[in-house]
């Protein structure tokens, strides 16, 4: 058995467990017709507006951030796999890349990227 | 010690005997998905249960009592009842993500489930990349919190949505330079060898310094990535009511409640496997006689009792410490775990090279 056979196994096995629950729920779950049962949950009083609005702009701040250091994740993890092999060489080009980064974290950090205000 | 392999191929033989190849395979397919469903399903209800108890002894308090002897049949009782509650839609809301976000949140910790070493030869997925498939595929989980806030159209469950979402990307980076640090020390990503290479030594001993380093960084990382115990602003319910699932109900808001159960184990299972050991025994170098006693206990044993171990510690995190502030929680991520992790994944290195 191939591992992405079983993988997709798995992935249907996901997608069932919860369409099936979903489906017995709707189907034993008794139903009210209180209107006000749609309504958002806030404190009592009827919602203002909808929520889809702006929000913080710190949030985007660290999603970029995020962005930067989660692709070098991706870049280091074939190098972490051939590490013993390269040697030192691998280590010193690694080196520089990771240099580069940590400038560009202390960039965001002086720019204050990272505090929350 | 015996091996899973050995029933595996025996239903592997039986079932060719008796109808055709392709028969086989389907059958072999169906009782994969059917152990994973009943793995995962029991293993939630015993999660739950334990949690409830540890955290009613860490307050003196007798936890769930009532439902057979010493309450083990509350979290039965307790699913059924969440089967049986109406699933409310609000009027407001984007219908279709509002129900795929429990999707999403589901599919990730399924699919992470199966790449699991449980115990010798009891591991359904064994891609030669598994490290990196854990560490993509548990960040779906990801896109369903995000989904169930923006598509509740509540400003609690936008607001939870948003810090959850912040939070969980931002330590996702600590977890992966952590595990990286194992994989530059065991130069491979596939799961079972690296539980193949800890047959002499777990990584925790045998890794140096750097090792034990990862490991905690990955035990905090990971324990900011379920959304629980002083991390958990997703749902700080003083303010947020519960954050990015306020507006599900009944079976929907159950399956978010098990997956951070369930990803509390696999972040469990990983550290152990990545850093404890998986479940290979307790060898000590030059002691034969206890290394051949500590090779009979049983496989799924050590795995089972080293992600207790591990659970345990997150529970006993999370009912001991107060809540930190999101800037708080987002300055230890970026200020000090990453540095840390980015520097032991250099001395890693030149740990490896020397």
């Amino acid at each position: 058995m191939s591992n992405s056979a079983v993988f997709l196994v798995v992935l249907i096995t996901a997608m069932v467990l919860v369409g099936a629950a979903l489906l017995i729920a709707l189907w034993l779950a008794p139903r009210s017709t209180n209107p006000l049962k749609g309504e958002v949950y806030e404190c009592g009083i009827p919602t203002r507006g909808t929520s889809w609005m702006q929000f913080r702009v710190g949030y985007y701040l660290f999603a970029i951030l995020y962005l930067v250091f989660d692709v070098e994740t991706v870049l280091l993890f074939p190098w972490a796999v051939v590490m013993r092999e390269l040697g030192p060489g691998g280590l010193a080009s690694v080196l520089f890349f990771f240099i580069i980064l940590a400038l560009g974290l202390a960039y965001a950090w002086k720019k204050g990227a990272l505090k929350w205000k | 010690m015996w091996s899973f392999e050995k029933l595996t191929e025996w239903i592997d033989t039986s079932l060719r005997s008796c109808m055709s190849a392709d028969g086989a395979l389907l059958v072999e397919f169906v009782l994969i998905g059917i152990a994973i469903l009943v793995g995962y399903a029991l293993l939630a209800l015993f999660l739950i249960y334990a949690e409830r108890k540890i955290c009613a002894f860490f307050q003196c308090r007798l936890g769930p009592n009532r439902v057979g002897k010493w309450g083990i049949f509350q979290s039965v009782a307790d699913m059924i009842k969440i089967l049986l509650k109406e699933l409310i839609q609000i009027n407001k809301s984007d219908k279709m993500l509002f129900r795929l976000a429990s999707f999403f949140v589901i599919i990730g910790s399924v699919c992470t489930f199966g790449a699991i070493p449980f115990a010798k030869g009891l591991q359904a997925i064994d891609f030669n990349v598994g490290v990196f498939y854990i560490l993509a595929i548990s960040s779906l989980g990801v896109v369903g919190i995000l989904l169930a806030g923006w598509s509740s159209n509540s400003k609690y469950s936008m607001i939870g949505a948003m810090r959850s979402g912040a939070q969980l990307i931002s330590y996702e980076i600590s977890a992966g330079l952590s595990l990286m640090v194992i994989v530059v020390y065991s130069g491979t990503m596939q799961l079972s060898e690296i539980v193949a290479q800890q047959a002499d030594g777990w990584f925790i001993f045998k890794g140096h310094v750097p090792a034990f380093i990862a490991f905690v960084t990955y035990l905090i990382a990971g324990h900011a990535e379920t959304n629980r115990g002083p991390f958990d602003m997703a749902e700080a319910e003083s303010e947020l009511t519960a954050g990015y699932h306020t507006e599900y109900s009944g079976i929907q808001f159950g399956f978010f409640y098990l997956a951070e159960y369930l990803n509390l184990f696999i972040i469990a299972a990983v550290a152990s496997t990545m850093f404890l050991g998986g479940w290979q025994p307790l060898h000590i170098p030059g002691w034969d006689g206890f290394n051949h006693v500590m090779d009979y206990i049983p496989s799924f044993l050590w795995f089972f009792v080293k992600t207790c171990f591990c659970m345990f510690m997150a529970m006993w995190v999370r009912w001991s410490f107060p809540r930190l502030r999101i800037d708080q929680l987002l300055g230890l991520e970026w200020k000090i775990l990453m540095p840390i992790c980015l520097i032991n994944l250099i001395l890693m290195s030149v740990v490896v090279i020397l």
